[in-house]
């Protein structure tokens, strides 16, 4: 005898209209969203001519006909994918490798301590050190000279900016590494993998083949997006290129933002054509990667079902880890390079460490780079913190609506990281210059932001849903209304989640390079830029003031956020 | 009657499938304690979230709630003066033993005076005098749980609801506490609704027994299978 | 200020009218009194440290003097600021443009020159004008066979030149087939850089001089692409030649002028290029290059040229950026230019104008150990006209670049 069910009445929100409870929502696809997708719009019209400031108004192809006469185009091309496809599938292969062999052991905490520092350091600082470290007369050679090891002059050797890119996919998986392992850290804390470990070995399978065959397929859905961001990232890279790539031809991104900064205006259409090969070519890598996975999953399959054969070995275990402790060193030596040569006064090819040391590059740099430090620190914190408080509205706003309202922001905020960023910043670029808005501080805050917001939520969207929910309903039923709730209790529960948030994202804003040049109108230096203008300058010292500076700010961040918060941490661990 | 706490043909579900339990109407007189049994999965803490108005938007659910007469279903939870214990003590851990009761204080009580005094008159309700500045993750587990019902109380609720409330102590606190609750809840004369799998609670609450009964299995039983009995 | 506020203002500006530009009228006091508190965006290419040292002392003596803030907008290619210019006028921005000033020349001032987007004639209201040598040194007007006519105003004097190493290499090659002999008996010690950077470019045009004498001519006309082959020829078959025993194989370059010197001081090449006869001090003196380098003149002569600050129409601050102008033609800051401890770079101006205090100043210029003086340079080729440099960039580019 049941009678129908009548909906839940809507409970009464009092005088506010049904837009405001969507106000977070409304605000994502207003600043964030839209502007993505008409920068993507604004790319794409100019590459079939449709670009009305320069005359253009009709359809056509001849950008992509100016396109494909560019000389080098199709070695740029295979460029962009090998790099893509081989940075990720190298990164991924060690990040896995790795966890499968060692994780649990006290190995992997200890290298994965020392991974996590790398994450806020610049792509562009550890490309910088990466580089001097495996120059024909870099670090090593130079070590080796002074052991008596190598004799004569550098080799002739094409070790940095060599044709296929090697370098450049070296450099890359420095950073990538650590990210990947992050993302993977953060998947395992939500599937149960002690317990179904310890299942697979009872059954008989070493910890390494029990980590392949039960635990990875659990965590991969979790990774996939990572994964497809590294790919896009990888492959369309600028700031990185321009230090580790090649150069006749360089990769496709290179040349395409070489095109949109020509002094013939008319190059920018096939620059926008190149532009949205890019997208295609990220678009295509995603779908190679996809069938990858569709085929390692399908023999992956069937290796379970044959009883997964095959021995752990040993020489699989030491290869992992020396593939994550290489990825450490190069980095933390890249690093130390840098930071060394900023105190550099001279250092001849022939000995390991400089014959003599000085600050005096750091007193006359420093007034220079001041500016530079100044411009990085408030536009990072301008965008960290605007998209801090965006994400606590939407986080609140998730509360309230459904598991659907999550998704939907999840799929919002992520789908840009999947774009090249040369792919969207052009049509961008020409928003701002519409909007009166390019070459001003909000502008720039604004572009900074697109970038810094995807990071910033995926950090705090877990440690806030982790949130018991039970205390927001205590403490409602106690007669606390909603923004009392999130200011009184929420708030300060999770100010250690929220400072960490707020020191990823201003770290994400100091590493950016494309969004400064497009959105700044050439007015803004940020020690990013600065870094990649002098890189080849040949003033290694001062390159070494710059990339110290871009190293030491982002630690900063995190630093002050951990630092401010330990005693607080350590209580409220204890209470909860 | 038109005080206490009256629950009219409610019923939840998910959208697209049957209902959890049949349509279940209760009444709670003032300080009595009707106790709600049932299978796991049957829907009690989501009747309680409904009840309590921070149930997940997912679910679809009708009925009427009153609290002394006064229609609350479409209020939101802090204007429905219904207080809820759970399990776990739920204590703020940024917040001291004193700033914890404060924070349930109604701002109606003004003045610093009288609501130190307030305060200070619950913890001597718990035997905890002097207890205000203590930070909740040093007190034991049963000092905890006794704030965390002051806590609630001193909210000046219309009725509580207990979920589960002596589950995660042991046996010895058990009973004390329990007698701790229900003699301070009975004399703010709260109506209550009890959500246990201890007969032991069953007994000591008194009060009606209702066992909600699953949508599938209730097809079998007759309509008036649903509350086993209904006070007037 | 909020958008909304912007949009008000821009519309008032629009209605009223954008502040005048300078009147011929207006006297230069005036002009200086304006230009007060105000601020002026140089953009001038930042890929060497001595330059941009020296821009940053530029920087802070205009503001001592005249209280103006000089903003160094640094740039990796001169092409960018004349980009940003056209895409801002193109987009109707006709004043209150984000560039001041432009520090240029060659293709990039025909470039701007050729659509009017150019500030001025302005030169002749700068009083150090008169001081500047357009008598002996014509390309102090001539910009690559494009007149200035008064809408650029010379900045400094260069000439091509090689760097070498003395400790590596004992007798240093001083023409274009030397070059070739040396790659071919040190194979992977030579490269140059990558064009279109200007070093690079200026490196193809030496070697075009060099290699076809009656070319010399030709080039100083616009392109007739006719004639490009047969002219080039000679060039791309050396090249042809040399690419195999440069440094990398001649399949990587440096992509910029203080890059290949990088290499140069790792030890990687034994010779660099460079524009400046007295970089090799500079370098020297700051700890850049190893004291064994030395400056090695082309015998035949090599192309020398000036470069140029100009003043683009649509400059928000046109008064401000011809003080500023003014100052860096001025005697102290061409001497501070040309001492090889800070830049290097030579000056423009004719010494038997100047005052013997202003005389003393050049004269007191330590010449530095790798310093070669100008009458050692060998003769000064004009440059080639802008359209056979565009397309001598791209023909390099189809050959070599992929």
């Amino acid at each position: 005898m049941a009678t129908a069910l009548r909906p839940l009445s809507r409970i009464s929100r009092g005088w506010r209209p049904r837009v405001l409870e969507h106000l977070a929502t409304l605000l994502l696809w207003l600043v964030f969203a839209t502007p993505v997708a008409i920068g993507v719009l604004g790319t794409v019209l100019p590459a079939f001519g449709i670009l009305p400031e320069l005359g253009g108004s009709s359809l056509s192809l001849q950008p992509w006909r100016q396109l494909f006469n560019v000389p080098g185009l199709p070695e740029a091309v295979l460029l962009s994918l090998t790099t893509g496809l081989g940075t990720t599938a190298i990164s991924f292969l060690i990040v896995i490798a790795f966890s499968a062999h060692w994780h649990g052991t006290r190995w992997f905490g200890r290298l994965r301590r020392l991974l996590s520092p790398l994450l806020s350091v610049p792509h562009v600082a550890i490309a910088i050190g990466f580089a001097f470290l495996i120059a024909p007369s870099g670090w090593i050679y130079r070590v080796l000279a002074a052991l008596g090891l190598a004799a004569g002059l550098p080799p002739d050797l094409s070790t940095v900016q060599d044709r296929h890119g090697l370098a450049l996919i070296l450099g890359l998986i420095l950073k990538e590494v650590p990210f990947l392992l992050l993302m993977m850290l953060v998947a395992l804390g939500q599937v149960r993998v002690g317990e179904s470990l310890t299942i697979a070995r009872a059954l008989g399978h070493s910890r390494s083949a029990a980590w392949q065959a039960i635990v990875l397929p659990q965590l991969y859905p979790q990774l996939r997006l990572p994964i497809y961001a590294v790919l896009a990232y990888s492959a369309s890279v600028v700031d990185v290129a321009l230090i580790l790539g090649p150069t006749t031809p360089p990769s496709l991104a290179v040349l395409v933002w070489r095109g949109f900064h020509d002094p013939d205006l008319n190059q920018i259409f096939w620059a926008s054509a190149g532009a949205c090969l890019q997208l295609l070519i990220a678009l295509f890598a995603i779908l190679l990667w996809r069938l990858g996975e569709l085929v390692a999953s399908a023999s992956g399959r069937r290796r379970i079902v044959a009883g997964w054969p095959g021995r752990p070995s040993r020489i699989a275990a030491s290869a992992a880890f020396a593939g994550a402790a290489l990825v450490v060193a190069a980095a933390m030596a890249g690093l130390a390079a840098t930071l060394l040569w900023s105190f550099t006064k001279s250092w001849t090819i022939g000995s390991a460490m400089p014959e003599a040391l000085t600050l005096a590059t750091w007193m006359q740099q420093l007034p220079v780079a001041l500016k530079a430090l100044t411009a990085t620190a408030v536009i990072g914190i301008s965008s960290a913190m605007a998209a801090l408080l965006l994400t606590i509205a939407l986080l609140e706003e998730e509360r309230r609506e459904s598991l659907k309202a999550r998704q939907r922001h999840y799929w919002l905020l992520y789908a840009p990281l999947l774009l090249p960023q040369i792919g969207f910043l052009f049509g961008i670029e020409t928003l701002l210059v519409r909007s009166d808005l390019d070459g001003t501080w909000s502008g720039l805050v604004w572009t900074h932001f697109l970038f810094v917001l995807p990071y910033v939520y995926l950090s705090l969207s877990e440690p806030w849903r982790a949130l018991d929910p039970r205390y927001e309903r205590t403490a409602r039923c106690l007669g606390r209304g909603p923004l009392a709730v999130l200011v009184t209790l929420k708030l300060p529960l999770l100010v250690r989640p929220i400072l960490v948030a707020l020191a990823l994202g201003f770290a994400v804003s100091v590493g950016q390079y494309l969004p400064t040049l497009f959105a700044g109108a050439g007015r803004f230096q940020t020690l990013t830029t600065e870094a990649v203008a002098l890189a080849a300058g040949g003033d290694r010292r001062v390159v070494g003031v710059y990339t110290a500076l871009q190293m030491f700010l982002p630690a900063l961040g995190f630093a002050l956020a951990l630092g401010l918060t330990r005693r607080r941490f350590q209580r409220s661990e204890a209470g909860v | 009657m038109s005080s206490g706490l009256v629950l009219d043909a409610a019923t939840l579900g998910l959208p697209g499938r049957p209902p959890l339990f049949r349509e279940l109407s209760l009444r709670t007189g003032p300080g009595e304690i009707v106790t709600l049994i049932g299978r796991s999965g049957s829907g009690k803490s989501s009747l309680l979230a409904y009840l309590t108005g921070t149930l997940d938007p997912i679910f679809i659910a009708s009925g009427q709630i009153r609290v002394d007469g006064r229609d609350v279903s479409q209020l939101p939870p802090e204007r429905r003066r219904i207080g809820i214990l759970f399990q776990d003590d739920l204590l703020f851990p940024h917040l001291t033993v004193g700033e914890n009761l404060a924070y349930a204080l109604p701002a109606s009580v003004s003045g610093r005076r009288q609501r130190r005094e307030r305060i200070a008159a619950a913890l001597a309700e718990g035997q905890l005098t002097g207890f205000e500045d203590r930070d909740p993750s040093t007190l034991s587990g049963g000092q905890r749980a006794r704030v965390a019902v002051l806590r609630a109380l001193l909210a000046e609720p219309k009725a509580l609801l207990l979920d589960e409330p002596f589950a995660r102590l042991d046996q010895a606190l058990r009973s004390q506490f329990r007698t701790f609750v229900f003699e301070h809840a009975r004399a703010q004369a709260l109506p209550m609704l009890m959500v246990s799998h201890d007969p032991a609670d069953a007994v000591a609450a008194e009060g009606p027994v209702v066992e909600l009964a699953p949508f599938a299995d209730a097809a079998a039983a007759s309509s008036t299978a649903a509350p086993r009995s209904f006070n007037r | 200020m909020t958008l909304l506020r912007r949009i008000l203002i821009a519309l008032a500006l629009a209605l009223v009218g954008f502040a005048p530009p300078v009147r011929a009228a207006d006297s230069w006091d005036d002009i200086v009194h304006a230009a007060q508190g105000k601020k002026v965006y140089w953009n001038a290419w930042a890929g060497d440290a001595s330059v941009n040292a020296y821009i940053a002392w530029a920087a802070d003596e205009v503001r001592r003097r005249f209280g103006i803030e000089l903003i160094h907008v640094k740039l990796g290619d001169t092409a960018e600021a004349v980009s940003r210019v056209l895409a801002e006028t193109a987009a109707g921005r006709k004043s209150g443009g984000s560039v001041d000033l432009i520090w240029i020349n060659g293709e990039n001032f025909a470039a701007l020159k050729q659509r009017g987007l150019l500030y001025g004639p302005f030169v002749d209201k700068l009083p150090n004008y008169r001081l500047v040598d357009v008598e002996t040194k014509l390309t102090n007007t001539l910009d690559a066979t494009v007149p200035t006519e008064g809408y650029e105003v010379p900045w400094g004097t260069a000439q091509f030149v090689m760097m070498a190493d003395e400790a590596r290499v004992a007798m240093p090659p001083d023409s274009i087939k030397g070059l070739l002999a040396y790659a071919q008996s040190h194979p992977g010690r030579l490269t140059y850089p990558q064009p279109p950077d200007f070093l690079g470019t200026t490196f193809l045009k030496q070697a075009l001089l060099e290699l076809n004498p009656d070319a010399a001519a030709i080039v100083q006309q616009p392109l007739e692409e006719d004639r490009f082959a047969a002219t080039t020829a000679p060039l791309w078959a050396y090249l042809d030649a040399l690419h195999p025993h440069l440094w990398r194989s001649g399949k990587s370059f440096p992509q910029s002028g203080p890059a290949a010197r990088q290499l140069l001081a790792d030890g990687e090449t034994d010779i660099a290029f460079s524009f400046n006869p007295a970089e090799a001090s500079a370098a020297i003196a700051q700890g850049l290059l190893p004291k064994t380098v030395r400056t090695v003149a082309f015998a035949g002569g090599s192309i020398g040229n000036s470069h140029f600050l100009a003043i683009p129409a649509n400059a928000s601050e046109p008064g401000a950026a011809m003080v500023v102008a003014n100052f860096l033609i001025s005697p102290e800051a061409q001497a501070k230019k040309q001492d090889p401890s800070v830049w290097g770079d030579f000056s423009v101006l004719a010494l038997d104008r100047l005052e013997s205090a202003d005389r003393q100043l050049f004269a007191s210029l330590p010449l530095g150990a790798a310093t070669l003086p100008p009458d050692r340079l060998g003769r000064a080729f004009p440059e080639p006209h802008p359209s056979w440099t565009v397309r001598l960039e791209q023909e390099w580019q189809r050959h070599y670049a992929r």
